[in-house]
């Protein structure tokens, strides 16, 4: 079972230092991927931490929206885990497709690629691979599908509990 | 009150299919008297339960049986196994359209005629003009509440339409108005009018938009002479010795089959589901499927030249609040070969709410380009475009080779590809869509491709003669003279228009010639 939890603080920063861990970058700890400065943290059943470290990463680099925090992308890809802990190819499927990319991205692995260009160039490189397609034919649903980012979209969503938008700015442009 | 027939009572007409063919058909029989079954595959689900979300309506109310698809058609790489974007359940597609109700054009009956032969096409006039459909488009609107017919007033423009129109008003269009929709815009038929809630494809929770599920369906179930019965999945239609059809078989709520007797059948699955009902029919005496000496049973499927045009503005619009297809230009929708290409297009105002954005804007699509566009969601306007497009044998619905349902019956195998025609079309749609938006300061336009079809026609296209197509002008079967097809699949051709409110219209004819074939006893 994979959740996500509020972290509490734990870690203290001479932890963090020591483990060479510095700003917004997740960090592994046990079965767990933790984010240091955002308070979070997701346990992992079948896939390695490190792979769904990368997950995230991956997933905000398909779908990169700045001011959209990683809590968002790791809720959106946490299903690949819950997947791999009854599907053993699955599991296979992701875990080998994250290796790849870390053999691709060379020896900081993909996360360690600073720059998001040079990690889509990678990524260009394995798009119509089963793994590319299966994460991001997820992701599209996974992600713009969490109703707590509808608002970052300017989207409402459910309106007839409100009685529609007869009475809420069906037709309120201004600018035209 | 409403009717429980025998399974053994062969004096009743069987429908097969709810939607605005079946459902139509059933009320109007019924209110003629004559004993109706109607067998729904789906289940029944009241509009108070209809969810305004697109992901959990789409669950609800979208029919996922299995099916495969081949050709050209992104729709193929992008929804391998979802050719159509229809209903399972009582009212059919009718719980998920946009409400658009346009009359065809005169010269869209007679396509042949006026565009000639197209290189590839399988062009055919339809053997009826607009002038006999007229007194039945008028039945069919009064019937539906069409705006601007009837006295009704039209919708008020939200957001989304007043963008179109001021980008129609630059680009010098002339025909461009909040459209001929079967949307209440004030009380009528006991149903209210409409709240602006948006939804309208998710099914509308007030009832504003007509849907066969709350007006003829009970309508017809009041008189006592209607029954309809959910969850009866049909598999087969029967016939005796003579080749005249029998009964239908179906299996139940709990997958039991069960044999209802008939006097007359008629199909109204929608254009995947009623052919590949007929090919699966096949038997010793109709070995190539019911109604099908013909061999165009499944054949020429058509599902309008479409694609969509958002745009992104500097300030929020809010397009997904209010009527989903709130407005029209019809300019375009005339036949003018001077533009490229034979027959026209309707662009109609459109919005999806993220969930189906993020799905349909670009499928397959990612990186800043793809997230760039969807962080402008609040701003974006956006259309559809509808046109004609061009019959071709190869686009089929056919029977798959090896994969079956849980019934054991062949899953379908739709098949796709643009005729040159189409393209050439949906080109000239997209500039001109994206030149209305760039009129009034879009900053980046997207040409989005088709989604999977909701407009799904042609696959028992009606003909003058028995050897071009598979009804006639009744929708009766040139084959089998009590066998009828009831819905989309009928068309000869598309057309440019949305096509609910001829399939509306042609019930109503369908049920007048069958209550007077009935009454003389030739059927």
């Amino acid at each position: 079972m994979t959740t996500i939890y509020e972290q509490r603080p734990g870690l203290s920063r001479r932890e963090l230092l020591k483990r060479g861990t510095i700003g917004a970058a997740l960090i592994i700890t046990g079965n767990a991927v933790i984010s240091p400065d955002k308070a979070w943290g997701l346990e992992t059943a079948a896939l390695k931490p490190d792979t769904m470290a990368t997950l995230i990463k991956l997933a905000r680099d398909i779908y990169p929206h700045d001011s959209i925090a990683d809590r968002f992308y790791a809720i959106a890809v946490k299903g690949h885990d819950t997947k791999a802990g009854t599907d053993g190819a699955h599991r296979e499927l992701i875990e080998a497709g994250i290796a790849d990319l870390d053999a691709r991205a060379g020896a900081g692995g993909y996360r360690g690629l600073g720059w998001e260009d040079d990690r889509v160039d990678i990524l260009k490189q394995i798009e119509a691979t089963p793994f590319f397609q299966a994460v991001r034919g997820d992701l599209v649903v996974s992600l713009y599908n969490q109703k707590e980012l509808w608002p970052h979209f300017g989207y409402e969503g459910e309106s007839y509990s409100k009685g529609g938008y007869i009475a809420r700015g069906f037709d309120d442009i201004e600018w035209l | 009150m409403a009717a429980p027939y025998d399974l053994n009572d062969d004096s009743v007409v069987v429908i097969i299919g709810s939607g605005a063919g079946g459902g139509t058909l059933g009320n109007e029989l019924a209110q003629k008297g004559i004993d109706v079954v109607v067998l729904e595959a789906g289940a029944r689900i009241e509009h108070e339960d209809f969810i305004n979300d697109e992901w959990d309506s789409f669950a609800q109310l979208a029919w996922l049986d299995h099916r495969t698809t081949g050709g050209g058609w992104r729709v193929s790489k992008d929804f391998p196994n979802l050719p159509a974007w229809i209903v399972k359940a009582v009212g059919g597609t009718t719980t998920h359209w946009a409400g658009a109700s346009l009359r065809f054009q005169e010269h869209e009956f007679k396509t042949l005629t006026h565009y000639g032969k197209v290189e590839g096409a399988n062009l055919l006039d339809w053997p009826l003009t607009l002038a006999e459909l007229e007194p039945y488009y008028a039945k069919a609107e009064d019937k539906m509440g069409v705006t601007r017919t009837n006295g009704i007033e039209g919708l008020p423009g939200n957001n989304n339409f007043k963008i179109l129109k001021a980008g129609a008003d630059k680009l010098g269009y002339k025909d461009c108005h909040t459209g001929n929709m079967a949307i209440n815009s004030a009380d009528r038929d006991d149903r209210m009018s409409c709240q602006q809630t948006g939804f309208c494809f998710q099914g509308c929770k007030w009832g504003a938009k007509w849907s066969t599920l709350y007006t003829e369906i009970p309508k017809g179930e009041a008189t006592g002479k209607l029954e309809v019965r959910p969850n009866s999945h049909v598999v087969k239609i029967e016939h005796d010795d003579s080749g005249k059809v029998t009964a239908v078989v179906y299996a139940d709520k709990d997958g039991t089959l069960q044999s209802q007797k008939a006097r007359i059948v008629c199909v109204a699955g929608n254009s995947i589901e009623s052919p590949r009902l007929l090919l699966n029919s096949a038997s010793s005496k109709y070995p190539d499927g019911l109604a099908n000496s013909s061999g165009q049973v499944g054949k020429n499927y058509m599902r309008h030249t479409t694609g969509s045009v958002y745009a992104v503005f500097e300030k929020p619009v809010h397009f997904y609040r209010g009527t989903t297809m709130a407005g029209i230009i019809r300019d375009e929708a005339k036949h003018d070969p001077s533009r490229g290409f034979v027959g026209g297009y309707e662009l109609e105002t459109l919005a999806l709410g993220v969930p189906f954005m993020a799905a349909f804007l670009d499928p397959g699509g990612w990186g800043r380009s793809f997230a760039s566009a969807m962080d402008s969601y609040a701003n974006m306007a956006g259309l559809w475009i509808v046109g004609e497009d061009m019959p071709q044998e190869q686009n089929a619905v056919k029977l798959h080779g090896e994969l079956k349902d849980k019934y054991g019956m062949p899953i379908p195998d739709v098949w796709f590809t643009d005729h040159a025609n189409d393209i050439a079309m949906r080109n000239h749609a997209y500039q001109q869509g994206q030149a209305i938006y760039a009129a009034v300061g879009a900053t980046r336009s997207f040409p989005t491709p088709p989604y999977p079809s909701t407009h799904n026609l042609g696959t028992n296209r009606m003909s003058e003669k028995p050897q071009d197509g598979v009804v006639n002008k009744w929708g009766q079967t040139h084959d089998i003279k009590n066998l009828f097809v009831s819905d989309g699949s009928q068309f000869t051709t598309g057309a440019a228009e949305n096509p609910t409110l001829t399939i509306v219209t042609l019930a109503i004819r369908q049920a007048d010639y069958l209550a007077r074939e009935m009454g003389a006893g030739t059927i």
